[in-house]
């Protein structure tokens, strides 16, 4: 029931947010949130003890097999505590701004939620597709709405190339469903499924390119950049922490296990991709000068290691993959949120325009330093244990393909550091002189993200044995 | 039976209750309880069918397949009723003329679930259509309905010329008329029985839009009065659909001559996709976007003919129900407003935010997405076809026309919610509201769960 609570409190929250006024969908927000976390955090509790309690099956369309079927393994503990965190995180620092019409914005916020939360617990094909789908456009109305002036294009232009993606992994759903004895959808039986080398060969394709979208991997990432550019920041710290882990789990929970073979096939192209992904993303990080398209450009080349890894298909690398998946997701937000508070403060977010905020925000500074350099994976930091592990499994695969996403890691840390430099260190000018340091709401929120990156980096274990029972 | 019975004496009543009723309210009223009782009459034949289809005279054949559509059509014109009835009474006088109409047209429909001899189908297209030529002109003073009314009536004609050609063929190849006697399936291929059936297709195609006999149909739907376009998209065209489907699963199913009609229709349902898209997506007015949509919509439901299985007819009914309840609902709220563009729509979700909520569910539903019924209409369809095995080429075609149909239903969805703009909008009754709420309420059921209708199949 535990599991199923986790996708019921969001949604009933955000219907009800709907309907409130005032301050009252922040606060309900804040609750759903809270509360959000502590079942998670009780679902891990219970999945070292009993895991089978955090499975559920109802009876929802019998004449085609297809069941309300929730589960939590260790993947699924780890991605509904990032989702909950993430959420909680970003309620924490939006928590004393103004938006306008706050009723949507919160109900959509907890919809997205209950869709996301929902797609990591599914064990039913149709399931998985129909949250897949749920956590989108949620999304969709939230960057439409709040978002910057050219949103409407680049959201629509976000919602086609997911939605043309998510049917042609619906398409494959259904071939596999027919090609199932028991004419299910249940992931038992997806996996149990002896494919043919032919079928394998372009199914692969299907659901690759529903994932690759999502992630998003080179060539399908155009959406991303603009997308994450335009969208109000708290939903862009949704989709870059929370919401690509999504393609990621898909790879992970229903390509790997359903096509092996087809995936093993085409490893050597999806790897190639991945990797020119990475490198073609953080060359472009770097010449940027945008806050907000840098750390997109930065998050596609994360994320394009995070898919190597996946298909490098080794206990090491998968290991890598998630618990790099968690830290990513919260060393992302971390940066989101200082993005956040400088746009708050000053309203711009070009870099050429900032500076010297070291003097004027301490504190902003000493966070935006910690959380830069977990991201490009400094020992002792979150970042540091998943990309050793990432680049260890790449390793064993193919030297080759290891030393060239590891030039991500070089790269990463030009960007970054270059970042971290225009932004808070040089001159300052009249207009980061006149900004004032955090509020303590976003000191709350950056030092949990802060708390995590050390434990994380430090003492990793508890972690490792969440995700290490997947595989 | 009992709905064609019920359907076709409230006709001629109605058109009774005109020389009558002078109150135009209390016609519509007279309507709507008419429709109820054909409901309702029709669901009471389900218990006879329970065990199995039987068949009358030789010439109808009644099964719970026909029983389910014709509820799925008469609830659907309920609901057409409901939200656009009160729209009678600003295309002309003689409303109750235009409520018999619609019956006849509707015992034309539950003909064309029932046939079991090609005369009755050609019947059944026949009192499908007449209606509709008279319906297409009833704004007698505007120029463009009475064009769309004449260029309707010759092509219809015509159309229904081909349709009876193509029966003489295939009555000369097999020597009867009851379809289910034909036994064209066989090894060897008849070139008369080949003729024929190409030449139903063709007739049946033009009846539903399919592309390359489509192009009637955004004139027609432009220049006949907004309500009467809402129904012929919906209602209508799902009855042709019908007629389709049971002809050729019945018939012309299996052995070699299927192999013949599969490619043509496979090709005509590419095309139907591909253009219908295509088109929609150049369209300015909403009205015209519709016309194209339906057409693109066709395509879609074309699938269930061509993929001979049981997900066809579970597909087909969902999908009439779906499609029609959006496109109901969507029309009703078109007819609300003075500017038919996309512009017409700018900040509706301000001014109205019950109708700009409703819209957006119902193009959902349109699109496809999940939790609304329009998703496992579509999936029925996919399902039907990629069981099929040899339409997976088809399937990815429709998929993609699938995702650029998002950009005009959308567009409508952006227009309402993140435009600025100060649409003109008729004052709406509580009882619009309630119905739309009914038809929103619908969607979302038949979304979440499909099974409450095509659990009774």
């Amino acid at each position: 029931m535990l599991t199923v609570l986790l996708i019921l409190i969001p949604f009933i929250a955000g219907l009800i947010a709907f309907g409130l006024k005032g301050s009252g969908p922040k606060v309900l927000g804040m609750i759903a949130s809270l509360a959000s976390v502590a079942i998670a955090i009780g679902a891990g509790c219970t999945f070292h003890a009993s895991p089978d309690k955090l499975s559920f099956v109802a009876s929802w369309i019998p004449q085609l097999g297809s069941q309300f079927r929730v589960g939590l393994d260790g993947m699924g503990v780890m991605l509904c505590l990032l989702t909950a965190i993430a959420f909680l995180l970003v309620f924490i620092t939006i928590y004393n701004r103004d938006i306008e019409r706050p009723n949507g914005f919160y109900g959509l916020m907890l919809l997205s939620q209950a869709g996301l939360i929902g797609v990591f617990t599914a064990f039913d094909a149709l399931q998985f597709y129909i949250f897949w789908e749920l956590a989108l456009i949620p999304v969709y109305f939230l960057c439409s709405m709040w978002g910057g002036e050219k949103r409407i294009p680049v959201t629509f232009k976000f919602f086609v190339y997911t939605f043309l993606g998510s049917l042609l992994m619906l398409v494959g759903i259904i071939y596999l469903y027919f090609q199932t004895p028991d004419h299910s959808f249940s992931w038992t039986s997806f996996t149990s499924l002896q494919l043919s080398m032919g079928d394998q060969k372009w199914l692969f394709w299907l659901f690759f390119v529903a994932f690759a979208i999502k992630m998003p991997v080179f060539p399908f990432h155009t959406w991303q950049p603009d997308t994450y550019d335009q969208s109000p920041t708290p939903v862009t710290m949704i989709l870059s922490g929370v919401m690509v882990k999504m393609g990621l789990f898909g790879l992970l929970r229903w390509l790997m296990p359903v096509v092996p073979q087809g995936a093993a096939m085409w490893t050597d192209v999806a790897i190639v991709l991945s990797i020119i992904g990475i490198i073609y993303a953080s060359c472009i990080a770097i010449v940027q000068s945008d806050l907000k398209r840098l750390i997109a450009y930065s998050s596609i080349a994360h994320i394009g290691l995070m898919s190597a890894a996946i298909f490098a298909h080794n206990e090491q690398s998968t290991q890598g993959v998630l618990l790099q998946m968690f830290n990513h997701g919260i060393n992302i937000i971390g940066l989101w949120i200082i993005v956040e508070v400088i746009q708050n403060r000053l309203g711009v977010k070009n870099m050429d325009q900032l500076g010297g905020m070291a003097r004027k925000a301490p504190r902003m500074a000493i966070f935006l330093v910690i959380i830069s350099l977990a991201n490009i994976g400094l020992p002792l930091t979150n970042g540091f244990i998943g990309e050793f592990l990432m680049f260890s499994g790449l390793f064993q695969y193919n030297h080759w393909f290891m030393a060239f996403a590891g030039l991500g890691i070089i790269l990463a840390a030009v960007y970054t550091l270059n970042m971290v430099q225009k932004v808070i260190f040089g001159e300052g000018n009249t207009l980061t002189d006149n900004t004032t340091d955090l509020q303590p709401g976003e000191t709350l929120a950056l030092s949990l993200v802060v708390i995590m990156i050390f434990v994380l980096g430090v003492y990793p274990q508890p972690m490792l044995d969440l995700v290490s029972k997947v595989f | 039976m009992n709905a064609l019975i019920s359907t076709a004496l409230s006709g001629v009543v109605l058109m009774f209750v005109g020389l009558f009723v002078r109150n135009k309210q209390h016609i519509k009223f007279f309507a709507i309880a008419a429709i109820i009782i054909a409901f309702i009459a029709n669901l009471a034949q389900f218990p006879s069918v329970e065990l199995g289809s039987y068949t009358m005279y030789g010439m109808i054949e009644v099964s719970r397949f026909s029983v389910l559509f014709n509820a799925v059509a008469l609830g659907a014109t309920l609901l057409y009723f409901l939200l656009s009835g009160s729209e009678f009474e600003k295309v002309g006088e003689h409303v109750a003329d235009y409520f018999a109409l619609i019956f006849f047209i509707l015992a034309g429909i539950s003909l064309a679930t029932t046939f079991s001899n090609l005369l009755m189908l050609f019947l059944a297209i026949e009192i499908m259509s007449i209606p509709q030529y008279v319906l297409a002109g009833t704004d007698r003073k505007n120029l463009k309905s009475n064009e769309a009314s004449l260029k309707y009536f010759l092509m219809g004609s015509f159309s229904t010329g081909i349709l009876l050609m193509g029966i003489a063929l295939i009555y000369g190849a097999a020597g009867s008329f009851n379809i289910t006697e034909l036994g064209l399936g066989a090894d060897s291929v008849h070139p008369l029985a080949l003729c024929g059936i190409i030449l139903m297709a063709f007739a049946l195609a033009f009846k539903v839009s399919a592309v390359p006999f489509h192009f009637w149909t955004p004139d027609v739907y432009d220049g006949s009065p907004t309500v009467f376009t809402s129904f012929m998209a919906t209602v209508v065209k799902a009855g042709g659909f019908v007629a389709f489907l049971r002809m050729f699963h019945v018939s012309f199913a299996g052995g070699a001559i299927s192999e013949h009609w599969t490619l043509i229709l496979s090709i005509i349902t590419a095309a139907t996709l591909i253009l219908g898209n295509f088109s929609a997506v150049f369209q300015l007015s909403v009205k015209r976007m519709l016309a194209y949509s339906s057409i693109a919509q066709a395509g879609f439901m074309l699938f269930a003919v061509i993929a001979i299985n049981q997900f066809a007819a579970q597909g087909i009914i969902l999908y009439a129900a779906a499609y029609s309840i959006a496109t109901i609902g969507v029309f009703a709220v078109l007819m609300k407003l003075k500017d038919y563009t996309f512009e017409g729509f700018n900040g509706l979700a301000r001014k109205q935010p019950l109708l700009a909520l409703a819209v957006t569910i119902f193009l959902f539903s349109l699109a496809g997405i999940p939790v609304t019924a329009g998703f496992f209409a579509k999936y029925f369809v996919l399902s039907a076809a990629i069981q099929h095995g040899h339409l997976l080429w088809l399937v990815i075609v429709g998929v993609l026309c699938a995702a650029i149909s998002v950009y005009y239903y959308f567009r409508v969805i952006i227009a309402m919610y993140f435009k600025q703009g100060d649409p003109e909008v008729e004052p709406v009754s509580n009882g619009f509201k309630a119905a739309l709420i009914l038809a929103v309420a619908l969607v979302l059921v038949l979304g979440l769960f499909p099974n409450l209708l095509i659990g009774c199949l």
